[in-house]
């Protein structure tokens, strides 16, 4: 796990904040004066995962680099969302060029950086699952094998949401999407396809990937943070529901994505130079059709029970369980 | 100082002398010369402390000149052909966000057929993506016209490309009058951008513009290649005055002065065209050459000024807007405009085939007595073509012409690369 | 013109024009829900209040706050029967909040540290009240925080009711009992001790009294027909704990016989165990389920060797022996004889078959009216038939017990107050219950309850020392954190943290939040994710 979880009476580290915890063992969200990098006024669905992810990342990378910090964003619903003309919601400098070319026009700040040796200026870029694992996946991989001064994170939301709900490389199986529809002898996505980049960037031994939730914001921000003080090339896939595209009720967007995390579908984990050195034990398992249930996108799973594919489901969530040993006996209370 | 050198090594020193602060390229002939050499310099600290990044792409590489460009880095690649194209989005999107970023464009054809050699198919596919284009006559030029691009770039908060023939240029060895840094250091201002990503003064650079101001963001970059055209003859004057030799400009006279039929192209055939003017005027016709510099922004008026008294202008241009003709002939059409000058298209080069001077005379001499098709072919193989066809017209499979092509003429031992 | 490129490049945060508030069908507002532990309370107590206060450790802010309501921590914390925890949420997710042992350490560290409560401005109202048991006592504390001057007459030689002469020191120590009355009597109360009340309208008339508070409890022991030769050897449950408090200890035979099924019995046996009985046997019509003592209090007897025998009537009792009827339960779990005697030995048998009110000396007071059963009637104000004339505690129809008296005591001081000042009390109304499903308890902790120590059974069963111990001070701070803080905001910034358009703004440590509406799009991600359930989804109104 990658922060001690203080195991304090009442809600410990669960919860945002905790006025019985020390200032410094709140979250950075938890913050009065937090930066918000990601301001109100952005045109985001109601409950949207996404901008609240964003918001959770950049506020601890500003918390953890003093403010020096420049985003860069592919295309896709965070960069729409947050900067029609004419009102933009960032308030760090932010750039967007192009669906499929953030990880290297983010290594293209870095370098200037360098060549200006103004390297207390951090960077970061982002995108979404498309913008990720498929269209700007050459770039990113080059900003990996080159291990660029950049932390690059990915709001997996599982489908192309801006352009209205297509497949991406990161659609889960049996997913319905606009372009895999809940129709024919195998409704939704077709199992055993897609990506597991998280992986892909461990293969190239990069100093940090690490995955990370909205529903576990100590976890992730705590991954952030170890993001930053760490130079080169960096990854962290964070899961964000989006209720949209998910047909999730948006008021359920963190228990969706806990749900994920609690079943074993979503792992969180974290791994350096290439191996995985840590994950975050699950609290209280649940079975994979607690999390599948709340989402439309799963409905004809459900009606009637397609017992293979929930099986099929519950067994890759089975596996992650044991390939990232998700099940520890949590260690004894106290703090 | 003159030395004999490869064009694309004089020009990757000319890059140096500029002071670039990032640079990420991806080999492609025949650029790789170019890239080849500024790598080793940079690596060796010959250029301060530039980045010098191998990237994975030509999207890749300009994606990178974005960023460092929006960080206010002087910014530098090269590319040609399919590499110009596999950008082609970043392209756009660099002049979108007017990023001053300076790009060779080592002229190549673009396949399929997949061909290494020169024409200018490649930097037409990007003429409307809002970059300056500026062509290279010779390698001289080449040198002098990227000095120039950075001061004007940069002014203008505009991305340039100075396009050199592929191969006939870049692996030419010529003498070359190459700067010193003195000189350039005076001619060429330190980079300050417009905007920048700042986290003391935080700005969102690439916002999602509606129609509501759309347009407008379309004519304000128009409008920055109106003030090109005054700023392009202004630098190459402010050039002369330190380097004391004339380079770049809108457009390069060779005798168009009383000339009755003028001849124009961008690029190295110009030298060639000079040759076939001199031959041409000592035996008596009145023939003159216009070397379009500057193709992008097009210089309109000062096009028509120096044409107007003509009775004829023969553009011989290696690149074949197909279903259409001549791309350039049609914008210097656009220029003359009502006037009664006749314009001939004379579609020659593709693909690295030879334009000699006899042909360029050949066709001068048929197009005052007997006009031209429009558009002409320089040397087209009727013979092969016309076979071709008769076959495609006999068999639903015909197979690939461009094999089939090769058989017919005879020379399946073309390189490719 | 701007510097800055136009319309590609904008202001940071200029998104702030927009006001997505608009967008809002549901919107959210904090509302604090009752907790179910202060609605169980019968004392009224704010116990999700004052265990927040505990939470932090500010346990003199937490003690104060039970002291609005209850002015017996200290004993409630060891004798109340805390219903309170029998609907506790958190019993539904592991086991409920030890409620009475922080309580009892809020109390018994108040009583060290000397906290005191002072007397309220003084109103020239004068307020009698007869009986110092628990609801006596809590009138007059709740009526002199009010300012009003009061005036307690005892029958007895000592405060305190049955929390003194009932319920046995072992379970109760009387320093607790004096610590706690101590501080009510330093109020300024007027307390007169061995003044039995015989004449109502008189003692009214002598003193001025503009109301009074009448608190007797229920003192007569029932008594059941037996037939036997020697009486003598037949004692009563209530006869027997009182004497506990005299110079001379009761004197008990070996062999032992309690007869009830309710906590005095249970108390009387344990008892008659400490005076030195080699055997205590329980004896009850009925069976163990159907016992109205309490398991808790029954479990102890066991263990200290309290012997039990069920479903069983005494018919007879002789020198030495009792015969005894085997009973069993009807459908409707009444006992019915069986016909079947055995007979027993027993050197004393002691009674423990309920009590009921002195009313004698109330027969002749003009509108008072007392039920069948024995007890007074009152109103919804505490108020009896007679005008000015309140009661409470175990006089009046309701389950007795020290916690419901000392609830009496309070609810009557306020209605007499109002009565004193003409007006009509009616208590703020509450919103809706914080029930179980209102919570998100994902976000607590897993956290068993702690546990108080228990004196060796050693000494349980040869004295009278205190039973159950109580929690030290860091235990009851981690058994305060269980609390789940039912329905109210415990400033956990779930909600400020979950908000993805930033729209709820932190007031700061102590002043909770606020929705800015002007950015709040309803999503309801706050409502949901309150582990609490402090914040409500409601229709938007335009
Ligand atoms: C053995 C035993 C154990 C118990 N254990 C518990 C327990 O563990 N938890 C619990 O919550 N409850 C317990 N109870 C019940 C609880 O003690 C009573 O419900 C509670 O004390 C009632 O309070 P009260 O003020 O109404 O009356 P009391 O406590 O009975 O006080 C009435 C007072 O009025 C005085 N008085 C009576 N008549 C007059 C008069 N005419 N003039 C002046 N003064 C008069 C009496 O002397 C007495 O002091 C127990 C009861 C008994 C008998
Ligand atoms: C080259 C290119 N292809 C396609 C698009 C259309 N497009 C814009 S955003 C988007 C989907 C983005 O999906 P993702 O990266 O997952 O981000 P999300 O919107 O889901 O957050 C697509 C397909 C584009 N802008 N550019
Ligand atoms: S958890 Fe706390 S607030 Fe909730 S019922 Fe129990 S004691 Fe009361
Ligand atoms: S989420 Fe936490 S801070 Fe917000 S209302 Fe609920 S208890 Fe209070
Ligand atoms: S989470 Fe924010 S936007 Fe959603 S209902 Fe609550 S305050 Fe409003
Ligand atoms: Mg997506």
């Amino acid at each position: 796990m990658s922060y001690q979880r203080i195991k304090f009476y009442q809600t410990g580290t669960f919860t945002v904040g905790n006025r019985l915890l020390e200032e410094g063992e709140r979250t950075v969200q938890a913050q009065k004066d937090r930066t918000n990098s990601l301001n109100s006024g952005h045109r985001a669905c109601q409950g949207c995962g996404e901008a609240l992810g964003a918001r959770y990342a950049l506020d601890a990378v500003m918390r953890a680099t003093h403010n020096q910090l420049v985003a860069v964003n592919a295309t896709g619903c965070l960069e729409v969302f947050s900067s029609p003309y004419p009102e933009s919601a960032w308030q760090i400098p932010w750039l967007h060029s192009v669906f499929g070319n953030a990880p290297a026009v983010a290594s293209g700040v870095a370098a200037a950086l360098r060549a200006k040796g103004k390297t207390d200026i951090r960077v970061v870029a982002q995108g979404g699952d498309g913008a990720t694992v498929d269209i700007g996946f050459g770039c990113l991989s080059g900003m990996f094998e080159r291990n660029d001064d950049v932390l690059y994170i990915c709001y997996d939301n599982e489908a192309y949401m801006n352009t209205g709900v297509q497949r991406s490389g990161a659609t889960p199986a049996r997913a319905w999407t606009n372009t895999t529809q809940a129709v024919g002898t195998e409704p939704g996505n077709p199992m055993n396809v897609g990506k597991n980049l998280p992986r892909i960037a461990m293969a190239h031994g990069i100093p940090l990937v690490a995955t990370a939730s909205v529903a576990d914001l100590h976890d992730l921000e705590t991954k952030v943070t170890k993001a930053m003080s760490i130079r080169g090339a960096r990854y962290i896939h964070i899961h964000v529901p989006c209720p949209l595209g998910w047909k999730s009720d948006p008021a359920e967007t963190i228990k969706v994505a806990r749900l994920a995390v609690e079943s074993g579908l979503f792992p969180l984990f974290e791994a350096e130079g290439g191996v995985v050195t840590d994950r975050t034990p699950i609290r209280k398992q649940v079975p994979v059709e607690q999390y599948l249930v709340l989402q439309g996108r799963f409905e004809h799973l459900f009606s009637p029970r397609d017992e293979q594919a929930l099986a099929a489901i519950q067994a890759m969530a089975d596996r992650n369980i044991h390939l990232y040993a998700l099940l520890p006996t949590e260690p004894a209370m106290g703090t | 100082m003159k030395q004999q050198i490869e064009g694309s090594q004089a020009v990757a020193q000319a890059v140096a002398l500029c002071r670039p602060e990032v640079m990420a390229c991806y080999p492609i002939s025949p650029q790789t010369h170019i890239v080849e050499t500024l790598s080793r310099k940079v690596k060796a600290g010959e250029v301060g402390n530039c980045q010098f990044l191998n990237v994975e792409s030509e999207f890749g590489a300009l994606s990178v000149l974005i960023g460092a460009s929006a960080m206010g880095a002087r910014s530098y690649t090269a590319t040609t052909s399919q590499g110009l194209l596999f950008m082609a989005e970043a392209v756009y999107n660099a002049a979108g966000l007017g990023l001053p970023i300076v790009m060779t464009i080592a002229n190549r054809a673009i396949g399929a057929p997949i061909n290494i050699w020169n024409d200018h198919s490649d930097s037409m596919a990007m003429r409307d993506a809002g970059w300056l284009q500026l062509f290279a006559e010779d390698n001289q030029e080449a040198v002098d016209l990227h000095i120039q691009a950075f001061r004007l770039a940069e002014e203008l908060s505009c991305p340039v490309m100075v396009c050199m023939d592929g191969y006939i240029l870049t692996h030419a060895f010529e003498e070359v009058d190459l700067p010193t840094q003195e000189q350039v250091d005076e001619f060429l201002p330190p980079f300050e951008p417009v905007q920048v990503l700042d986290p003391q003064d935080p700005v969102s650079i690439g916002a999602m513009v509606g129609p509501e101001a759309f347009t407008e963001v379309r004519y304000l970059a128009h409008h920055k290649h109106l003030q090109a055209l005054e700023a392009i003859p202004r630098i190459s004057q402010a050039f002369q005055d330190i380097f004391q030799r004339s380079s770049g400009g809108l457009l390069k006279l060779y005798h168009t002065d009383e000339a009755e039929t003028l001849l124009l192209a961008l690029g190295s055939v110009n030298g060639t065209i000079k040759d076939a003017v001199d031959d041409l005027r000592a035996k008596g016709w009145r023939v003159g050459a216009i070397q379009l510099c500057s193709y992008r922004p097009f210089p309109l008026h000062a096009l028509r000024h120096v044409v107007h008294n003509a009775k004829r202008v023969i553009v011989i241009e290696k690149d074949l807007a197909v279903g259409n003709g001549g791309i350039v002939s049609s914008e210097v059409k656009l220029a003359l405009q009502g006037l009664p000058t006749l314009v001939d298209t004379v579609i020659a080069g593709l693909g690295g085939r030879p334009i000699s001077k006899a042909a360029v005379i050949d066709t001068v001499k048929a197009a005052c007595l007997e006009g031209l098709e429009e558009p002409h072919f320089l040397d087209l193989n009727w013979v092969a073509i016309n076979r071709e066809l008769t076959r495609q017209a006999e068999q639903r499979r015909s197979g690939p012409t461009p094999e089939n092509l090769l058989r017919e003429v005879g020379s399946a031992d073309w390189k490719t690369g | 013109m701007e510097r800055k490129p136009f319309a590609i490049t904008l202001d940071p945060t200029s998104s702030l024009a927009n006001h997505t508030g608009n967008w809002r069908t549901m919107r959210p507002i904090y509302l604090d829900h009752l907790p179910p532990c202060n609605q169980g309370c019968p004392a009224g107590e704010n116990i999700q209040g004052w265990l927040y206060e505990a939470e932090e450790g500010k346990y003199e802010e937490a003690w104060r706050k039970i002291m609005e309501e209850n002015p017996f921590p200290a004993i409630h914390g060891r004798v109340c029967y805390h219903p309170c925890e029998t609907v506790c949420n958190r019993g539904q997710l592991d086991e409920a909040v030890s409620i009475h042992s922080v309580e009892r350490f809020l109390g018994d560290h108040a009583i060290e540290q000397g906290w005191q409560i002072e007397a309220g401005k003084a109103t020239g109202k004068r307020v009698l009240i007869i009986g110092a048991g628990p609801s006596g006592l809590s009138a007059a504390y709740h009526l002199s925080r009010m300012g009003h001057a009061v005036t307690i007459y005892e029958a007895g030689p000592k405060l305190g009711g049955m929390m003194r002469f009932g319920i046995p020191q072992y379970r109760l120590p009387r320093n607790i009992v004096d610590a706690e009355i101590a501080r009510i009597e330093a109020m300024g109360v007027s307390i007169h001790m061995n003044r039995k009340v015989e004449n109502l309208e008189m003692a009214i008339k002598e003193g001025i009294f503009n109301a009074v508070f009448l608190a007797i409890g229920a003192h007569l022991s029932k008594r059941v027909d037996i037939p036997s030769p020697d009486t003598g050897r037949i004692v009563d449950a209530l006869g027997l704990l009182k004497g506990m408090e005299g110079k001379e200890v009761p004197k008990i035979g070996r062999r032992v016989v309690v007869y009830g099924g309710g906590d005095t019995a249970i108390d009387a046996a344990r008892t008659a165990k400490r005076l030195g009985a080699e055997e205590t046997l329980l004896i009850y019509r009925r069976d163990r389920e159907h016992m109205p003592a309490h398991d808790s209090e029954v479990k102890e007897a066991l263990e200290e060797g309290v012997l039990t025998r069920w479903l069983s009537m005494i018919r007879q009792v002789d020198e030495n022996v009792i015969t005894v009827e085997e009973m069993k339960l009807d459908e409707k779990g009444y006992p019915q004889p069986t016909g079947r005697m055995e007979t027993l030995e027993a050197d004393t048998v002691i009674l423990a078959v309920g009590q009921e009110v002195d009313t004698r000396f109330l027969q002749d007071v003009p509108g008072l009216e007392i039920s069948t059963d024995g007890v007074i009637q009152v109103d919804d104000t505490m108020m009896t038939g007679r005008l000015g004339v309140f009661a409470g505690g175990d006089m009046v129809p309701a389950e007795r017990s020290v916690t419901v008296a000392t609830g009496h005591g309070k609810k009557a001081a306020r209605h007499i107050d109002a009565y004193l000042q003409g007006f009509h009390y009616a208590k703020p109304p509450s919103n809706s219950v914080a029930i179980f499903d209102r919570l998100n308890t994902w976000y607590y902790t897993d956290a068993d309850q702690s546990h108080q120590p228990y004196l060796d059974l050693a000494r349980r069963r040869a004295s009278f020392e205190e039973v159950v111990g109580g929690l030290d001070a860091s235990t009851a701070l981690l058994e305060a954190r269980r609390c789940l803080s039912c329905g109210n905001c415990f400033e956990c910034d779930t909600c400020y943290g979950v908000c993805p358009d930033n729209a709820i703004i932190k007031l700061g440590s102590g002043k909770r939040y606020e929705i800015n509406l002007e950015y709040c799009k309803g999503c309801g991600m706050c409502a949901e994710e309150c582990p609490s359930g402090a914040i409500d989804m409601i229709k938007e109104i335009r």
